[in-house]
């Protein structure tokens, strides 16, 4: 029989050690016994949609939880299938994921990095959610990303723009779907060419964040290719909502287009601003005076009214698009709301499906074992062409709309129209230029 | 020059807004002795009131359209407004274009019964309270009625056009000598600065010639004295509770073809004019339409390109930088009074 030896100091060490484990996070010992973060063992698994809720992009978290709803009523076999009939991979079966019935939950990002951890948070620890995905912000999604790759799920972005969420920030765990600043900039910049012509003198208004910052740098190198020139980039405050003061002196620095980089309620005002301004109107330079809005969504077009008319963009997806897998999604979420999807919509619906069928290819819930089934991962018939998720930056390449604020709308919903599909080749670029590691996969256990 | 001349009139535009605002908030502290911090939601709903105008305006019948196809693929259903089968294509179509000026004459009576309901029903049971208390409930009545507003209207901006005829700019340049384009100025805020000269004009009027602005007047001195003469001086402080409400509410209105309006524009609005009122001295009515012209021009000179290469970040802190210098050098404000919040 041995004896025990209890000392003061043994006593505070092993009280402080077992302290330590019970104040850990759950997130990081409530798995200990499963392979990975929140194995499903039972007949169910759970998705966690983490979209803006409340706050400015509250209506277009509200259409990316619609697709999301949609995704799983066609996961579970319900509807008409939609993408599913369509999608080159024939894995699924519309009997949930791998057998099991897909459930969700729901977060409310908030549109604010920390409320949209928290959430995701939430949604991981208590409610057992295997994937995160969704959101309408580059700094949510970067901000989540990370928290996903700490607690080893899977994340796949919702509408993140930004260079960041796959270049400087990227994560093993993540994925986007989602085109990015550059294939913007590298999109636009050649019909800009052919519109305007090579001899213009670009005045830059860009939102003073990270986003913003992308962006403008991508359109200017691309335009700057092209032979135009940048007179001026001003940074605005993401809190302006009268941007007379920045569109007024415009017209005085001798440029002849106005570039806005900016997004959500920022591209709304900035827009109505400078028609308002009657910009559009004038002629400089003895050209006519243009403005670009590098990223379209037909929420802020239908903000911003009758301004966007004639103003070109770019989009990653759009309802009116003919091939056939944009069509039977149009028709499924058509026939189910009442109205066509957002491109915020489709991305989504389209995330959640890439996600189920890489863990029917694998066989495997594990985050590790996704991963891989997504990378370089190849498929067709989900709406934008033919489309490759990179593996050296979990990237998707397929075609970018450029598109154009419609002249003669038949409805709130008809307001761009198609100019342009730029093809993958044109808006391909190496996967170092931004910068950042993927780093190993995270399982979580 | 050219520049500081367009700095200027941007000011103006801008400081038109925030005087209107901070006029009504002055109003109210004065007359009522509370900081209301639910004004800048009066502004945004004055702003709805034009967006329900115009919708009550579009209100349509559906007529299905064989020649063209839905995304669906189905006849076009198409809106026809009821004004248009009423009154002609043309005359219903000008009705519908001149829905922001008619929003004016809807949004009064609704901004007083606003305004009324909001100071008898919640705000009069607060007069005794320390002000902590009074802002802590006028900010939470804010945010419930901007989720009312967000309920019912959505999150996405409303755009709400100014009639057609306002559309476009003036060349002040062209006229003052300048080059062509390099002073331009759009119609619409030209007169939205011209409106808020009015507003401000007529609430003075009524405050200086009238018999009831008088007794106001007199109740915002000595408030016990009025009441011991037999006036019932409450009565007279909610309607100008009403008043304040229904300046706010113009403001909104007006400001609709600016900017689209969304459930949270009067938040963006909200603490620039209490920085407009402590900056134009507490109580004081002159002082807070010459701090808002002043802070909107301040505040359009910190946005310029030349000023924030040499000093990034300026158009964002300037407000404030000016109300510290203000404070710290007249301690009252520019026209405040002795004895107000001093107690």
């Amino acid at each position: 029989m041995s004896k025990m030896n209890l000392t003061r100091r043994g006593v505070l060490k092993t009280g402080a050690i077992a302290g330590a484990g019970v104040a850990a996070p759950t997130i990081f010992t409530a798995q200990s016994a499963a392979a990975f973060t929140n194995e499903p063992t039972g007949s169910s698994v759970t998705l966690g949609f983490n979209v803006p809720q409340t706050g400015p992009y509250a209506d277009e978290g509200a259409d990316e939880l619609r697709a999301y709803e949609l995704a799983v009523e066609h996961l579970n076999g319900g509807g008409d299938g939609g993408l599913m009939n369509t999608f080159s991979s024939k894995a699924l079966q519309g009997n949930g994921i791998m057998g099991k019935k897909v459930e969700y939950v729901t977060g409310d990002t908030q549109t604010k990095s920390d409320a949209a951890r928290a959430s995701a948070r939430s949604m991981i620890e208590k409610d057992g959610a295997v994937m995160i995905t969704g959101g309408s912000s580059s700094g949510v999604a970067v901000a989540v990303q990370a928290l996903c790759q700490e607690a080893g799920v899977i994340f796949m972005a919702g509408l993140t723009h930004s260079n960041d969420t796959t270049g400087k920030d990227k994560k093993a765990n993540g994925f986007r779907h989602f085109f990015n600043s550059y294939m913007s900039g590298a999109a636009l910049a050649p019909i800009l060419a052919n519109n305007y012509g090579t001899d213009r003198k670009a005045y830059h208004l860009t939102a003073d964040y990270n986003w913003g910052y992308t962006t403008e740098e991508a359109v200017r190198t691309s335009t700057e290719a092209m032979g135009w020139e940048t007179v001026a980039a001003v940074k605005t405050p993401l809190t302006q909502t009268d941007f007379s003061s920045y569109i007024a002196p415009v017209l005085q620095s001798g440029a002849d287009v106005l570039v806005l980089n900016h997004y959500g309620g920022n591209m709304v005002n900035s827009l109505t601003n400078a028609v308002q301004f009657g910009l559009r109107d004038k002629l400089v330079n003895n050209k006519n005076f243009e403005i670009v809005v590098p990223l379209y969504s037909r929420l802020m077009a239908k903000g911003a009214g009758a301004n966007v008319k004639g103003i070109f963009g770019s989009t990653n997806w759009h309802w009116s698009l003919q091939d056939e897998g944009s069509k039977a999604f149009v028709k499924s979420f058509g026939t189910k709301y009442g109205f066509p999807p957002s491109q915020a919509a489709h991305t989504c619906y389209v995330q959640a499906m890439l996600y189920a069928d890489a863990v029917e290819r694998a066989g495997s819930f594990n985050p590790c074992a996704v991963a891989e089934a997504l990378e370089g991962f190849e498929f067709d018939g989900m709406g934008n062409g033919p489309t490759l998720y990179r593996a050296e930056d979990h990237q998707c390449f397929k075609d970018v709309l450029v598109v154009k604020g419609k002249e003669n709308p038949t409805s709130e919903f008809d307001l761009l129209e198609i100019v342009e599909v730029t093809p993958t080749s044109q808006v391909t670029y190496d996967a170092s230029i931004f910068g950042g590691e993927l780093g190993s996969c995270n399982p979580g256990a | 020059m050219e520049a500081i001349i367009l700095q200027i009139l941007n000011g103006l535009d801008k400081g038109s807004a925030y005087a209107l605002i901070a006029l009504g908030l002055t109003l109210i502290f004065g007359t009522l002795g509370v900081v209301n911090f639910a004004h800048g939601a009066l502004f945004m709903i004055g702003a709805f009131c034009a967006v329900t105008l115009s919708r009550i305006l579009t209100l349509s019948h559906t007529v299905v359209d064989e020649t063209q196809k839905d995304f669906l693929g189905n006849p076009l259903k198409v809106d026809v407004p009821y004004v248009m089968d009423w009154f002609g294509e043309s005359t219903g179509a000008a009705i519908i274009d001149w829905a922001v000026p008619l929003s004016i004459l809807f949004a009064i009576p609704v901004m007083i019964a606003i305004g009324v309901i909001m100071e008898r029903g919640l705000i009069k049971h607060f007069y005794k309270r320390p002000h902590a208390d009074q802002i802590l409930v006028t900010f939470g009545l804010a945010i419930v009625l901007q989720e009312i507003i967000k309920y019912y209207y959505g999150a996405n901006p409303i755009p709400t056009p100014a009639p057609a005829a306002f559309k476009g700019s003036f060349d002040f340049g062209a006229m003052m000598g300048f080059d062509p384009n390099t002073i331009i100025y759009p119609y619409w805020r030209i007169i939205y600065f011209a409106f808020a000269a009015v507003i401000i004009g007529a609430v003075f009027a009524f405050l200086q010639f009238t018999t009831f602005g008088m007794v106001v007047r007199a109740g915002m001195a000595d408030r016990e004295t009025v009441q011991l003469l037999g006036i019932n001086i409450d009565r007279r402080f909610t309607l100008m509770f009403g008043i304040a409400a229904a300046v706010a509410g113009l403001a909104g209105v007006m400001y609709t073809p600016i900017n689209s309006p969304n459930y949270h524009m009067g938040m963006d609005f909200l603490v620039l004019s209490f920085v407009v009122v402590v900056v134009g001295g507490m109580g004081s009515l002159p002082g807070a339409v010459a701090a808002g012209f002043l802070l909107g021009i301040l505040e359009s000179f910190a946005s310029m390109r030349e000023v924030l290469a040499v000093l990034p970040g300026l158009n964002q802190i300037i407000i404030y930088l000016v109300a510290i210098i203000i404070l710290l050098t007249r301690p009252r404000g520019l026209m405040g009074r002795k004895g107000v919040m001093e107690d």
